[in-house]
């Protein structure tokens, strides 16, 4: 079991829909990350890299195939196991940072573990920890509503990691940032994969944030184009 | 975990609170009606007993016809009594203590300008200790005033009030139909009783005088009897019941044509009254439990709705299905409940005004008010799960899609 990739997707297809109106967002995918490793999956709208990405974040199950996580057939799993599958193991990080309104950017880091059942001191701690590895340990008590897009995504990170996950998926983390703030959290997610060894799987269409990864994925109308390993730009 | 659910279900009523008070308020308003109601309700029985025992709670009345209680027709033609039914009653039962003749009517009493139509009461002595009259000026009646008939009277504070003012009464002479009737004494007053009728309204006379001057015939209406301490009403009640069948030559399986009253009976029967009537409001105000629960539920789907993204984000980091249920479920709850809380509050508040107002105790019943906080609660449950299983329910991927 040791051996087994962190994440294997074997023959999996996700269909939207029946019969003529059928859509294959996903067509007979293959494809293996190992742990540690940093991947950017790039294509078009429509492409399927956000239905892969929903996949792979078991927020959806596919219509077929095989996929395991850490080697557990996650195909087959119910809701509320998949649901504790992504406590323990998995952290989100969105294009729209999703933080939750009205409420401090410790407490919404906070929310994973309260859902691990950790107590209220542990909880602090630790995410007042994960706000310092994302740099924003003094903004811990503003609402999102006073951080800066950057900033919140920073928080949004600090959330995705505080659990300590095995992954972080990032569906579009610098959409709705300039180019400033995207490369400071690229730099923030390549900081997380070199220092704590954190496997990142992004969604991009930004070629620039996509090299951040070393590992590119391209795809087109659900298949896999082209999968190529990058050697890091210095 | 379930205390930071309720935590959690606190800091979202908060975050909200004008909306969320607007949201109990139906409740607030059907929990403090029922409360008021029934407390209000339950203060008035309390009167009516009180009252009744301030009367003698050792007394009962004897009347011609059958008991209205048990569904004979009032108001028949039975027989009345006579002062020699009376007499056998106090002398032969062992169980009587006093018994009092009563004989009344309606009439006006006159004095100089000034007149009153008030009850005209024939009885004797033993109808004032019987009913535990006490004198405020004067005295009672002369045995040999009573022997003979003689026009003499005993005022009540009312027609006293009346006629003279504060004016002391005792050696006036008031005129009554034909009669001239003096003044020998004035009762202590004993207010209104429990119907609220005004119990010092009314002129007595010795029965000999009422029977020869204002009656025109011998007829006794009522017998006024008090049970010895050391027997039980029961028992006396029985007794009577015999001897007035001997005396009223009733048959073998004929029915009594006359009853007894028991002031605990009467006690009884009102408070069946009040106990029915508060019931009824009770039961209306509930009605506007429901609806507040309506309202909540009402609440609790836009809030779902409105925070259906939130519910996304738990959804993915990890919130299973029945802890979003139990988020929303509890939010309710917690909602229902500060409402009722607010409602025994304000409940118990309407009911100490009402009480003061119509001059009965405030007797708060500690079940009442468990069964109220008990039921916003339940209200909250039910009207909370079809919301809360909305929003289990939601597809994590929509959910963070939605705007």
């Amino acid at each position: 079991m040791a051996d087994a990739p962190l994440i294997e997707l074997a023959g999996i297809s996700r269909v939207y829909g029946e019969g003529e109106i059928a859509v294959r967002a996903l067509d007979n995918i293959d494809l293996t990350v190992e742990a540690g490793d940093f991947i950017a999956i790039m294509g078009p709208s429509g492409s399927g890299k956000s239905t892969a990405m929903n996949v792979i974040g078991c927020l959806d199950s596919p219509t077929s195939g095989h996929y395991r996580f850490n080697g557990i057939e996650v195909a087959g799993l119910s809701q509320d196991q998949r649901a504790l599958l992504r406590r323990h193991y998995l952290g989100f990080v969105f294009q729209g940072y999703n933080l939750l309104p009205r409420t401090s950017a410790l407490h919404n880091v906070e929310l994973p573990l309260i859902y691990k059942g950790l107590g209220r001191a542990e909880r602090r701690a630790a995410a007042a920890d994960a706000l310092r590895k994302v740099g924003l340990e003094d903004r811990a008590h503003h609402d999102p509503s006073a951080l800066s897009g950057g900033q919140q995504q920073r928080v949004a990170i600090a959330r995705a990691l505080v659990g300590n996950p095995q992954v972080i998926l990032a569906d579009e983390p610098t959409g709705n940032l300039d180019t400033k703030t995207s490369v400071e959290i690229m730099e923030v997610l390549e900081g997380l994969n070199e220092n704590e060894g954190l496997t990142i799987v992004m969604v991009t269409h930004e070629t620039d944030m996509a090299q951040y990864a070393r590992r590119l994925i391209w795809m087109v109308d659900g298949r896999i184009e082209r999968d190529e390993r990058k050697r890091k730009a210095a | 975990m379930l205390w930071e659910t309720v935590r959690l279900a606190i800091q979202a009523i908060f975050r909200n609170a004008l909306r969320s008070f607007l949201t109990v308020l139906g409740i607030v308003i059907g929990v403090a009606a029922v409360i008021a109601m029934v407390t209000v309700g339950q203060g008035s029985t309390e009167q009516v007993t009180a009252d009744v025992e301030k009367l003698g709670a050792n007394v009962l009345m004897v009347l011609p016809g059958q008991d209205p209680m048990e569904g004979g027709p009032v108001g028949t033609a039975d027989p009345m009594f006579t002062v020699r039914d009376n007499d056998m009653l106090e002398n032969q039962l062992a169980s009587v203590g006093l018994s009092a003749p009563i004989s009344q009517s309606r009439a006006r009493v006159v004095f100089g300008n000034e007149n009153r139509r008030t009850d005209v009461v024939g009885t004797d002595n033993r109808y004032f200790e019987a009913a535990r009259w006490t004198l405020a000026r004067g005295r009672f009646f002369d045995p040999a005033e009573v022997q003979s008939g003689k026009p003499v009277c005993v005022l009540g504070e009312t027609v006293r009030r009346d006629l003279f003012g504060y004016a002391d009464p005792v050696g006036e002479t008031v005129r009554i139909r034909a009669l001239s009737c003096e003044i020998v004494g004035l009762l202590q007053s004993k207010g209104a009783s429990t119907f609220g009728a005004d119990q010092d309204d009314f002129v007595i006379m010795p029965i000999k005088t009422f029977h020869r001057r204002i009656a025109g015939n011998s007829d006794v209406s009522t017998l006024f009897v008090s049970v010895r301490e050391d027997a039980s009403t029961e028992r006396a009640k029985e007794e009577i019941e015999i001897l007035m069948r001997e005396i009223r030559r009733i048959g073998r399986g004929e029915e009594d044509d006359f009853s007894v009253m028991d002031m605990k009976q009467l006690a009884t029967m009102l408070s069946g009254i009040t106990d029915i009537l508060t019931g009824l409001l009770s039961a209306v105000a509930a009605v506007s439990l429901v609806v507040g629960g309506i309202g909540i539920m009402n609440i609790m789907l836009v809030s779902v709705t409105e925070r259906t993204r939130e519910i996304g984000i738990r959804l993915a980091i990890g919130a299973q299905a029945r802890q979003v249920l139990l988020q929303f479920l509890v939010e309710a709850i917690i909602l229902s409940l500060i409402g009722g809380l607010i409602g025994i509050a304000l409940g118990l508040g309407l009911a100490i005004l009402g009480t003061n107002w119509l001059s009965i105790p405030f007797t708060p019943d500690p079940g009442i008010v468990l069964l109220a906080f008990g039921f916003s609660a339940l209200v909250g449950i039910v009207f909370g799960f079809f919301p809360a299983r909305r929003a289990a329910r939601l597809d994590p991927i929509e959910a963070l899609r939605h705007e």
